[in-house]
């Protein structure tokens, strides 16, 4: 499978280029950006590992960048994400997120069914990575 | 109105006085903060004095009635009384006038739109001497406005509930919207979702039929949305129509939605605003989305003479507590000036909505941090069309694709997919700086060409436009008072 997650899962891989061109936009709109890596996809783990603390008050993506490429030397097999963080009153929340690194090999999910009463199914999606332990996940 | 003598009555004679005399207009009077503020435009029967038109409808919409009663004498009178307070004739439109009117906060219910609405359009509507009436817009104090729930959750929650930031959400209706028994129904769900889709919707008159009855809907839909999910790794949601024609029913189907896992909801505006409330109540309480159809809006809202503008009832829904609301589209097949438009979005999203006449918005409104409305701009638009919506409705909007999905010639999942490789091909070239309107349909070309069923779209209906004058411009106001 294909993990669709964050704003351009649709699109081809973003190059470098790119990426740095959605932080430019992040950090004109005033918006500090974070990096994130998890193993764990499954589309309701909201809290990924956080690689440091945002990073607040850059001017240009090269830090950014930088990070980002550190962030994958040492997890090649995650998946990676950048946000950029709104903290405009009234918003307060992630204003742009898309991944920027994912493991070669993705099994995907399984849907598991749970029959109860009057036909109704318990439905869980069930990731096939974490059937293993955190760390060990995606390895080649 | 001249008494039996042929003098002014004084005020308290018996008799049929003007309103205007009884204290329902005064041009000195300065609204309070905490007043409620409504702006009508008018159009009095021939030989009827505006001034006296606009007392009528102060006076009809609060606490008077046709004749002079000693038991007004019982009370504080001039505080319960509307004040008309402004009158303008309305540019280019003769025997039309916009009146400006004033209640006090203490008319009316803490948290009842339903009795907002008896004064503000009770009565007043069939009143005799104006052959037609409508209500513009209204200023809501934030003193009243805070007796109510607002959205059950809220632009900023419903992304953090589906974990999707920085681009507008795509929908689709499932079509046809009446006939598909479960089965065929849930397949689209499935197709729609698994393509690309964040939501697939039920149409608003997709209750409980004899082709497909509701629970049955239910259970073939969120086996296809969770199928989607699992395939994609992404939230996904059907806007299960719980419209029925009891509260109890409604209670009923909302409560199984949830069992079953949805995040969402959907109710139609034509179940009445005391239900609607109620389903706000239940929604957030429930970590349910709330999604309304506006049903029926068209019958009052159209027409410039006469009903209800569509801010208003925009204003309300967001009072009301849903978290989608249909707000239009402009470049797809239904009613829409883009000035409008942009005055409904604004209303629905942003914290502080100044005056703007050219959007048709006549009061400074202050939100005080009541959550925004998700608009759904839904009907008759399709993927060539993504850098005009992205470019008219920004990121907090859920554009919504019926036919232009359902009826792509490789199938549901491609259209899905078509329309969510241009969205996210537009908003990577929005981000990067790019001129992204005018280069719109050479950015859709270029990821055609890694995205057949991108290409097959544009070649589809890439010159498809919906190019009608619209009925509901906004007229600007001019300054001078009658």
């Amino acid at each position: 499978m294909f993990l669709r997650h964050g704003a351009f899962s649709y699109l081809p891989e973003l190059s470098d280029d790119e990426i740095a061109a959605q932080v430019r936009y992040a950090l004109l709109q005033g918006w500090p950006v974070s990096i994130e890596y998890t193993d764990d996809p499954h589309p309701r783990n909201v809290y990924w590992e956080m690689w440091g603390l945002p990073l607040f008050d850059l001017d240009e993506p090269d830090g950014v960048l930088r990070e980002v490429n550190e962030c994958r030397a040492t997890f090649p097999h995650h998946y990676i994400r950048v946000l950029a963080y709104d903290a405009g009153l009234g918003r307060q929340t992630t204003a742009l997120s898309f991944l920027v690194q994912r493991p070669a090999h993705e099994p995907g999910f399984r849907l598991d069914r749970t029959e109860i009463n009057g036909r109704t199914q318990r439905y869980s999606v069930h990731s096939y990575a974490t059937e293993v332990p955190a760390g060990t996940r995606y390895e080649p | 109105m001249a008494n039996i003598n042929g003098s002014e009555p004084e005020r308290w004679d018996p008799g049929v006085h003007s309103y205007r005399s009884m204290g329902y207009y005064n041009a000195d009077y300065v609204p309070k903060d905490t007043d409620v503020l409504a702006v009508f435009r008018m159009t009095p029967q021939a030989g009827v004095d505006p001034i006296e038109a606009a007392a009528a409808v102060a006076g009809e919409s609060s606490c008077a009635t046709w004749t002079v009663v000693w038991t007004d004498r019982l009370t504080a009178n001039t505080h319960y009384q509307a004040k008309a307070y402004r009158v303008d004739a309305v540019p280019g439109r003769p025997g039309e006038y916009f009146a400006y009117i004033a209640y006090d906060i203490d008319l009316f219910e803490e948290g009842s739109i339903a009795n907002l609405t008896s004064s503000i359009i009770g009565n007043v509507f069939g009143f005799k001497p104006l052959t037609a009436l409508r209500l513009e817009d209204m200023r809501i104090p934030v003193a009243y406005l805070k007796t109510f729930q607002g959205p059950a959750h809220g632009i900023v929650m419903e992304r953090e509930l589906l974990n999707k930031y920085g681009r507008p959400l795509l929908g689709a209706t499932i079509k046809p919207k009446l006939g598909l028994s479960a089965r065929n129904y849930g397949r689209v769900v499935y197709e729609g979702c698994r393509g690309g889709l964040d939501f697939t919707k039920d149409d608003e008159n997709i209750n409980s039929q004899p082709f497909m009855r509701w629970r049955d809907r239910f259970l073939y839909s969120m086996e296809g949305v969770n199928r989607a999910m699992a395939e994609t790794g992404e939230i996904k949601g059907h806007y299960l129509n719980v419209t029925a024609a009891t509260m109890e029913d409604m209670y009923e189907r909302a409560e199984f939605a949830k069992d079953l896992g949805s995040v969402v909801v959907m109710i139609d505006l034509t179940i009445g605003y005391t239900a609607m409330q109620s389903m706000a109540k239940w929604a957030r309480a429930n970590s349910v989305l709330l999604h309304l159809h506006r049903a029926g809006h068209s019958t009052y809202t159209r027409q410039k003479t006469h009903g209800v503008s569509f801010r208003v009832i925009a204003k309300w829904c967001r009072m009301i507590g849903v978290d989608h609301v249909h707000a239009g589209t402009v470049v797809g097949k239904l009613e829409g000036d883009p000035a409008t438009t942009h005055g409904y979005y604004d209303t629905l999203r942003d914290d502080f909505v100044p005056t703007n006449p050219g959007n048709g918005i006549f009061f400074d409104q202050q939100w005080a941090s009541l959550p925004g409305v998700m608009p759904v701009a839904s009907g008759g638009i399709h993927a060539g069309q993504m850098h005009q919506l992205v470019d008219l409705f920004g990121d907090d909007v859920i554009l919504q694709f019926g036919g232009g999905t359902i009826g792509h010639p490789m199938g549901i999942a491609a259209g899905a997919e078509a329309n969510r490789v241009a969205l996210e091909a537009v908003i990577k070239a929005r981000n990067e700086g790019r001129d992204f309107v005018k280069e719109g349909p050479d950015i859709l070309r270029t990821a055609a060409q890694w995205c057949r069923p991108l290409e097959v779209a544009l070649a589809t209906w890439g010159d498809v436009t919906f190019d009608y004058t619209s009925t509901d411009a906004p007229d600007a106001v001019p300054t001078a008072s009658v």
